[in-house]
């Protein structure tokens, strides 16, 4: 489990975190939702530790990242994997370079191991037949997986997806919210998603958490946000004219 | 201005200080490495050795103007192509070159790494960006500097003997002599020692502009010209406090 206590970040005069606690559900996917501004991605970053927080814990399994000794946060970093919202793969490798980067650094497998499980990989994200390829020759939805492919080559975990739909078609937005949520239940991950995609938030959310103006306002599931009175969930999940004629809709049942 | 300056300076002496923690896997580093001396040693060779050779026939034709005096033996012609590329046209004017080409090509694809998220997927991996980016290719340009100089001062010397030739400034004869007489190796020792502190430069301190661009890819230009132009200041400014120290 990943417990965040008292999270404040700051840039400048801007407080962008003010005090978030939240505890993210092992063997689940939790969503990270809220408008732009509202301090998912910085909220997101701190977890990871790319971002060091004001004030604040963050416990991955009681465990504090920076209070750590520089090697023992690598071991921790390790059973983690993320997914960027750009992919960020490394354009100059092909993409079973890319796969097989953290196996390359972190274990002792041989080459053949290695190859065998980069093929497993890219086979559990539908996309075997691009090992040889570069990222730019891939669409953006093939690049996630690829991505997605890099993030559990070391079985982490934690996976972190930051804005996983963006730049997809919905269909395939379909495809990437499905694959992450297999997956995450097939090897009991702690997975933590920040989105703003509503149907990823129908589809994939087993515990959601609502972040306005740095603090969070609101904290359930896919199945209670429909029906949660919450102005602020309301004022959010409400916003586009599809949903306001699925409120609509569901009203007059 | 003089509290940016020692400040950048501060942020320039920690990154290092990353750059050079204990590598995660030394193998991975090395074939960085090796593919680091490819793209910024191999590659910019023929490019030298063109531009040492145009040198070294200008300096030719130039100090043979300025001797236009019967009574100075011509071979004093070769005398002075010799001490010029070997003390400072091959180290300096090279290194400049070099920090124009191999510097801003580090801080551009450093900077693209950084607006694209390369790095941070790097650290989220628990791999040191730092290090396994930037110091194969300090290695590499530090490592393979002295082979760009020697080709470099090779490279001038022809191109001052195919001058003098062609344009009939003295006979092949005469610039052989020159090359010969009074050539002292240290000269050589010196050259190496001044190419070797440029190539750190021109490889650590593009990397630290590119290293921690904010921004898009106009962010990512406006790296590259920095980086250059500190580059180059650094060049000069250590030329001048080595050659000081060395040659005083």
């Amino acid at each position: 489990m990943i417990s965040v206590r008292n999270l404040h970040k700051s840039f400048g005069d801007q407080h962008v975190l003010r005090g978030i606690d939240v505890d993210l559900k092992p063997g689940k996917c939790n969503l990270i939702i809220g408008l732009s501004g509202s301090g998912k991605t910085v909220m997101l970053k701190s977890i990871l530790g790319l971002i060091q927080p004001d004030e604040g814990t963050i416990l991955y399994d009681g465990r504090n990242l920076r209070e750590m000794e520089h090697s023992d946060a690598r071991k921790v970093r390790q059973e983690m994997g993320m997914v960027f919202q750009g992919s960020a793969l490394f354009t100059s490798q092909s993409i079973e370079e890319n796969v097989r980067l953290p196996l390359d650094f972190f274990t002792s497998m041989s080459a053949a191991e290695k190859k065998e499980r980069v093929r497993f990989c890219l086979e559990r994200v539908r996309i075997e037949n691009a090992a040889h390829k570069y990222p730019a020759e891939l669409s953006g939805g093939m690049q996630k997986r690829v991505a997605i492919a890099r993030a559990i080559v070391l079985n982490p975990k934690y996976l972190f997806c930051d804005e996983p739909n963006s730049g997809l078609d919905p269909e395939t937005s379909l495809v990437i919210d499905a694959l992450i949520q297999d997956i995450t239940h097939e090897y009991g991950m702690t997975t933590v998603i920040n989105t703003h995609d509503m149907n990823s938030v129908l589809e994939i959310g087993e515990h959601v958490l609502l972040l306005k103006g740095g603090e969070k306002v609101w904290e359930g599931t896919n199945d209670e946000i429909l029906e949660a009175e919450n102005p602020a969930v309301v004022d959010y999940v409400f916003r586009s004219n599809l949903m306001k004629r699925v409120r609509t809709a569901l009203s007059g049942q | 201005m003089i509290y940016r300056f020692f400040a950048e300076l501060g942020a320039y002496w920690i990154f290092l200080r990353q750059v050079f923690r204990r590598p995660e896997r030394f193998a991975e580093y090395r074939k960085a490495f090796w593919r680091d001396v490819d793209a910024l040693g191999v590659k910019t060779l023929p490019l030298v050795v063109i531009i040492s050779l145009f040198m070294g026939a200008v300096v030719t034709i130039q100090t043979a103007l300025n001797l236009e005096d019967p009574l100075i033996p011509r071979y004093y012609i070769a005398i002075a192509v010799r001490e010029s590329i070997l003390l400072e046209f091959a180290p300096t004017i090279v290194s400049l070159i070099l920090a124009g080409i191999v510097g801003s090509n580090i801080s551009g694809s450093l900077g693209n790494m950084r607006i694209t998220e390369q790095i941070d997927a790097l650290e989220v991996m628990g791999i040191n960006p730092a290090g396994f980016l930037v110091l194969p290719k300090i290695l590499a340009n530090v490592l393979f500097s002295p082979v760009l100089l020697i080709f470099s001062m090779a490279g001038g010397l022809v191109g001052g003997y195919l001058a003098g030739w062609w344009l009939g400034l003295l006979s092949p004869g005469e610039f052989l002599l020159g090359l010969r007489l009074e050539f002292q190796p240290f000269y050589i020792a010196y050259s190496v020692f001044k190419m070797t502190v440029f190539a750190f430069f021109i490889a650590s301190v593009p990397s630290f502009f590119g290293y921690r661009v904010k921004g898009g890819p106009l962010e990512v230009g406006h790296a590259s010209t920095q980086a250059v132009i500190a580059t180059i200041l650094a060049i000069i400014l250590f030329n001048y406090i080595l050659t000081n120290l060395i040659l005083q």
